[in-house]
């Protein structure tokens, strides 16, 4: 298993291009936003948590298709599928190695984005808390959608219609705990419901998505 | 006589023949009935005529639920038992529960503009059933996407399961994020009377026919894809001959 995540992320960061793209999109979209609202402190405050997780939340999706593609393309998918690891431990892996490439610099990335959206100072430590228990869910969600989609020609626009609404709950909970790590309200119960669903989605979905796996490999 | 016996497509075809007419009739019947018979009540003293329309919006809504619930089954049915024509009428099912979905929106908005003043709220009933739409539009691109069937049907069986906890864990963590505009449900098993009867007999009949509406179009829509099965494999075997 060890061996296959580092493999992963050889891979990520030598082929160029995988790594430093979500924080790219991340920031244009941060510097996008202003554009689009005005840049006011008073009207870009309010938004900034949900921006935040928005954003991180797509930019979490650009780099979903690489998870399985590749490995299906050279044929390496079929290897593991044979090799002696589960294939629900290789979903597991490789949905942390995205997390690794993908979810880390974002959540590393994220409070100095939220300084370009005016987010309010003491909600910092909340949105790095939030993305950092809310993002792992992302990635494997994620790797569940790829595995779904990994043989198809034209899966990109499909993957992101059917990973999207499984994000929701993590949305909702993600941005409320930095919400009200803005306001300075108390966030125990948000954060709890973030952390429960990141937990039942680990523990869960890498069998759904070797289902899946199993059922494009046929 | 056991309902696995319509496992067999055969078997199947030939008793949703016989009985289609009928449950196209009654279904004609009680949603025509439903509707002109609500039409006829009189104003609700507050609400006005627009009351009117509760006997499109609640079957439509209560169908667009009990359809994805039932497509949960279907699919449970084949990843379990591997039955085709369950696959194919969990296939048949979600553009219909789709539509009523939609139903349930729009009637919803156009009530919702002169009572609540506005077309739209992200109110957490309106949201979750925006969100099963989504559900649903992305159950039917997985289908139309892949073009081999059993692996079809495998990956939206397999995709509806997962989106059925998501799809319920959505309707509770929206009331979580914003509090409720809508009114609590119009009928319920065991609150006792909360609509009078005028309108209570009309709506039972509304819904009785959506149902029955949604029962013979899955049975056309099943039959189609069992002949467009039966056909793909006819034009295999022409092809290998």
């Amino acid at each position: 298993m060890i061996a296959l995540l580092w493999r992963d992320l050889r891979l990520a960061t030598r082929t160029g291009g995988g790594l430093g793209l979500g924080v790219a999109f991340f920031l244009i979209l941060c510097t996008l936003v202003p554009f689009g609202i005005g840049p006011d402190r008073a009207a870009l405050a309010p938004v900034a948590p949900g921006i935040l997780w928005v954003g991180a939340l797509l930019a979490c999706l650009l780099s979903l298709d690489r998870i399985f593609a590749l490995d299906h393309e050279d044929g390496s998918l079929d290897l593991l599928a044979t090799a002696p690891l589960p294939l629900e431990g290789t979903v597991a892996v490789k949905a942390l190695a995205h997390w690794i490439t993908t979810g880390l610099p974002l959540i590393l990335a994220a409070p100095l984005f939220g300084v370009l959206l005016q987010l309010p100072v003491q909600a910092m430590p909340w949105l790095v808390a939030s993305l950092l228990i809310g993002t792992p869910a992302l990635s494997m969600l994620g790797a569940f959608g790829a595995a779904i989609t990994v043989g198809l020609r034209r899966g990109g626009m499909l993957l992101s219609l059917l990973v999207l609404p499984l994000y929701i709950p993590t949305l909702i909970f993600g941005a409320e705990i930095t919400r009200r790590g803005a306001e300075g309200a108390a966030t125990g119960t948000p954060l709890l419901f973030l952390a429960g669903i990141t937990m039942a989605v680990l523990a869960l979905i890498p069998f759904a998505a070797a289902a899946a796996l199993r059922v494009n490999l046929r | 006589m056991s309902i696995w016996e319509y496992a067999n497509p055969t078997k199947f075809m030939r008793t949703t023949n016989g009985a289609l007419p009928w449950l196209v009739g009654a279904a004609a019947v009680c949603c025509v009935g439903g509707v002109v018979w609500g039409f006829l009540t009189p104003d609700d003293f507050r609400q006005g005529s627009t009351v009117k329309i509760v006997f499109l919006h609640v079957p439509a809504a209560m169908m667009a639920i009990n359809i994805w619930v039932m497509m949960l089954v279907a699919s449970l049915i084949w990843i379990i038992r591997r039955h085709h024509v369950s696959a194919l009428a969990a296939k048949a099912a979600a553009p219909v529960g789709a539509v009523m979905t939609l139903i349930a929106l729009a009637t919803g908005a156009i009530w919702g503009q002169p009572m609540w003043g506005t077309w739209w709220e992200w109110d957490p009933r309106l949201t979750s059933f925006l969100i099963l739409f989504l559900f649903y539009l992305g159950y039917i691109a997985l289908w139309s996407a892949v073009e081999d069937p059993d692996s079809a049907a495998d990956l939206t069986g397999v995709l509806c399961l997962v989106g059925s906890v998501f799809a319920l864990l959505s309707r509770y963590a929206v009331l979580f994020w914003n509090q409720g505009l809508h009114q609590g449900a119009s009928l319920s098993v065991q609150s006792g009377e909360r609509m009078s009867a005028v309108y209570r007999y009309p709506l039972y009949l509304a819904m009785l026919g959506f149902f029955l509406l949604f029962l013979a179009l899955l049975l056309i829509r099943t039959r189609t894809e069992i002949r467009k099965r039966r056909l793909a494999a006819l034009q295999a075997r022409e092809m290998r001959a």
